[in-house]
């Protein structure tokens, strides 16, 4: 069904481009959805290196205080180009819990690269009762799970405008031109300039929100720079097998009178 | 087509070449579905532990586990040391002195599995039964194992064994 | 059946006590093929390479994965990032569930184009629907497992159709699920039957097989081979053209396993399962969207549920609905029309599946809901009648028209053993 909806959702955008000229946007599910080219896209596509370190600190200082990363454990960030020592240091600034010890009680130790990021909240309840009743979902597998997920993540990150006159935006909620109704109860997250990059990087909204976006993308697909790789290589044995495995039978065959 | 010589051999190099590469295939095919019940990323994220021994003092011992089996980490009396070292290697069934066995004399690691058939041997916590040379006794089939986890009595054929370890600071040690 | 003289003499050995060898040798070297297939015979072939590799993958998976609806979702991503190249068994069997019934359902239509379904192959016809059922019911019972969204309320939905059966069906749900909601028993059970279910389709192929050799492949003409000339050894002639079709099929698979495993699943699927919030649009997978479109298109619970389940059903009765003398489309100028327009109708109800039950789309489906029935049931009985068939060809080596080659003269390949 994704592929009919991709196809005609595909027409429509068609239709769009012959009737308006524009190439940016395209309708999403409800919201403005911004088209951007990605450094992880198409099969040949590879996660830039820079730009997760970059995304991975707008998380921490930006994201994980409300949102977990409950599928990704400190050791995965060897991807990221960190080395062992340098994932053993970040994961000693987290308190994980473990236990019980003999005394039966779970006690709060550093973190090790085999522990998963720790939640910030003890379990959902938890987290709606501390956000006003909404649920910040857990980001491990976001980019997967919204259609176009890249894009879409990037527009709602970047798509927080005035409300128009028209609309009647209750306390507690924001009006976001990419979310679907329009209105989201999470607060803009990044204004630009919120955090200080390494060197010269560049700290404007749009940049910082590419980077997280990109960070996130790795999270939900950590095997895709394998997997097209690996791609590559079997289709590569399987296109010029085509033409061995057809050779075998039209000589095979070279003898039958039609 | 006339099924002359030369058309006989090209005829024949193609369908070679076409079944080679359905075996080729088939193998790169098999790695994957074979390389799967290795132990996973996150089993082997846990195939070598620290543990800080800082605190444990004299005549006490921890367990802790380490690729899903127990580690006896000991830290010996002088009395301890002493008996390991005065023991004759030639009695012994699996003849090892205690200097073999330990990184620093003080402190023993070794895996607590009986040799026998995998028991885990008592002695470990206070007032357990610790055999007749004072280490370790297993209550399976009753192997007696000493202050260096040597075996001294009962069916074991070996020493409680050495896992790999290191101290990577005095206090702290990588096993595995 | 006749004993080879194989050269080896532990072959002979061991095919003297057990026929196994011989067996082999008869069913898949000398097997007599029409000669004139055409790349459309490939897809048989092609669907066991699917079950095959569906089955493969599957059992790699249940090593891996954990029945609890605690730890369901967790297990998979596990799969996806830790196992070893788990990423890539896990999106084989994923995108092969969805390959496997593209090549079930093209196998299907050359069936209904070429007439294969008619006598002497109502039975090999008969047994392929069943394989169809048990292969919807398996993929059914398989996207349960990863319990995301879509696992969750497709689960809810589908078994919810029960309740449409008259006295008995809350009962059944209740049964079906082993609660009173869609929870852990209801995946646990799925889980076990997605397990078991594959091997009933393996038991039901084989009987489909020897249907099958019993008279042969039917062919692009749809007449009866009359001799040695007609026909080709399986071996080495068809081995090399099915290992060609495979591997043009394995290039076109793998693309999607490597460039885009999730093009044809949905991203809800990668939020877990919640009880409380069914997702704004569930459709199902894209292979069951004709039926869902049916289904939506009666106004009528119990209704929408026996025409969904009768599309399926007429399948069975095809073998004496069409009573055409004459298999093949070729011959069949009128036939061959309404075939194209059944294509076209289930294409239009799949599309209809994937959109809300609302407005146009309603009144669309229920048309190409209707069309569907009126092709089976009174398309195909007429044109047995009215249709002006042309000339068929005297032999699948003779292309000379105008001979009376009838259907349904076909004799067996080989006498019982007398």
């Amino acid at each position: 069904m994704r592929k009919l909806n991709i196809l005609t959702r595909g027409l429509s955008a068609v239709a769009g481009l012959i009737l308006s000229g524009s190439v940016a946007f395209a309708a999403g599910a409800g919201g403005k959805i911004v088209e951007r080219d990605w450094s992880f896209s198409g099969p040949f596509g590879n996660f830039d290196k820079a730009s997760l370190q970059r995304g991975f600190q707008v998380y921490r200082e930006v994201c994980s205080g409300c949102h977990g990363l409950d599928f990704i454990a400190f050791r995965n960030l060897a991807d990221l180009g960190y080395n062992e020592a340098e994932i053993k240091a970040i994961a000693a600034e987290y308190e994980v819990e473990d236990g019980p010890n003999d005394e039966g009680e779970m006690f709060m130790r550093p973190g090790i690269p085999a522990d998963r990021f720790p939640n910030p909240f003890a379990n959902e309840n938890a987290a709606r009762a501390a956000n006003g009743g909404a649920y910040p979902p857990d980001l491990s597998l976001m980019v997967k799970a919204r259609p176009n997920g890249a894009n879409y993540l990037y527009s709602l990150l970047t798509g927080y405008e005035d409300a128009p006159e028209s609309m009647d935006v209750p306390d507690g909620m924001h009006y976001n031109s990419a979310y679907s109704g329009n209105m989201i109860a999470m607060g803009q997250p990044i204004w630009g300039d919120d955090i200080s990059l390494a060197g010269d990087g560049d700290t404007s909204m749009e940049a910082l929100a590419a980077d997280v976006v990109t960070f996130l993308a790795w999270t939900s697909e950590p095997e895709m720079e394998t997997r097209k790789r690996t791609g590559i290589a079997a289709m590569a044995f399987l296109l010029v097998m085509c033409f061995v495995s057809y050779g075998s039978m039209r000589y095979i065959w070279s003898d039958v009178k039609k | 087509m006339t099924d002359t010589a030369e058309n006989k051999g090209r005829r024949d190099f193609i369908v070679v070449a076409s079944n080679t590469m359905m075996a080729v295939g088939a193998a790169a095919v098999a790695y994957p579905l074979i390389n799967q019940m290795n132990p996973a990323a996150d089993t082997l994220a846990l195939a070598s532990i620290e543990v800080n021994v800082g605190a444990l003092a004299e005549g006490q011992a921890i367990t802790v586990k380490w690729r899903g089996k127990p580690v006896f980490i000991r830290h010996r009396t002088a009395e301890e040391i002493a008996a390991a070292n005065d023991t004759s290697v030639d009695d012994l069934r699996d003849p090892e002195t205690d200097a073999d066995r330990v990184q620093k004399p003080e402190m023993l690691v070794i895996q607590g599995i009986c040799t026998h058939l995998g028991c885990v041997p008592l002695g470990q916590k206070v007032g357990e039964i610790k055999g007749d040379f004072n280490g370790w006794f297993c209550p399976c089939h009753g192997s007696h194992y000493d202050t260096s986890g040597r075996i001294r009595k009962g069916p074991a054929p070996t020493n409680l064994e050495v896992p790999p370890y290191a101290f990577i600071s005095d206090n702290v040690i990588k096993i595995g | 059946m006749q004993t080879q003289n194989f050269k080896s003499p532990v072959v002979r050995w061991i095919d003297h006590r057990l026929p196994i060898f011989s067996f082999m040798h008869h069913e898949l070297h000398e097997y007599p093929t029409p000669k004139n297939l055409n790349y459309l015979w490939n897809l048989g072939s092609l669907a066991g390479l699917a079950l095959v590799t569906m089955i493969v993958t599957g059992i790699i998976l249940a090593m891996h994965y954990t029945p609890h609806v605690d730890h369901a979702f967790e297990s998979v991503e596990r799969i996806m990032r830790d196992v070893n190249q788990g990423w890539l068994i896990r999106y084989i069997h994923m995108n092969g569930a969805s390959f496997f019934f593209i090549v079930v359902f093209i196998h299907i239509f050359r069936g209904l184009y070429y007439g294969s379904y008619k006598a002497p192959r109502e039975l090999l016809w008969i047994l392929g629907v069943l394989i169809l059922l048990l292969m919807m019911a398996t993929a059914f019972m398989g996207y349960v497992l990863p319990w995301g969204q879509m696992s969750f309320w497709g689960a809810t939905v589908i078994t919810n159709l029960f309740s449409a059966i008259p006295f008995v069906g809350e009962s059944i749900v209740i049964w079906l699920w082993g609660g009173f909601s869609v929870d852990n028993p209801t995946l646990s059970r799925f889980f076990a039957l997605h397990y078991l279910m594959p091997f009933l389709i393996v038991g039901v192929v084989i009987l489909h097989i020897i249907a099958l050799h019993r008279f042969g492949s039917n062919n692009p003409l749809g007449i009866d081979v009359n001799g040695k000339q007609d026909t080709l050894p399986f071996h080495p002639y068809y081995t090399s053209k099915d290992l060609f079709g495979a591997v043009v099929f394995l290039t076109i698979f793998a693309s999607a396993v490597f460039f885009y495993p999730n093009y044809l699943g949905h991203p809800d699927n990668y939020i877990p399962a919640n009880p409380l919030q069914t997702p704004a649009h569930i459709v199902p997978e894209w292979y069951f969207l004709p039926f869902y479109a049916i289904l939506r298109a009666i106004p009528d619970k119990l209704g929408g549920v026996l025409f969904m389940f009768g599309a399926i059903a007429v399948l069975f009765i095809l073998p004496w609905l069409d009573k055409s003398p004459v298999r093949s489309g070729r011959f069949r100028p009128i036939f061959k029309v309404f075939f194209w327009l059944l294509l076209a109708d289930c294409v239009l109800l799949g599309w209809l599946g994937a959109k809300p039950a609302e407005g146009i789309y309603v009144i669309l489906s229920r048309l190409a809901t209707a069309w569907y029935f009126m092709h089976f049931l009174v398309v195909l009985p007429l044109l047995s009648y009215v249709e002006k068939t042309r000339p068929l060809p005297q032999s699948i080596s003779t292309p000379v028209m105008g001979g009376a080659a009838m259907a349904g003269s076909a004799a067996p390949r080989e006498k019982p053993d007398a």
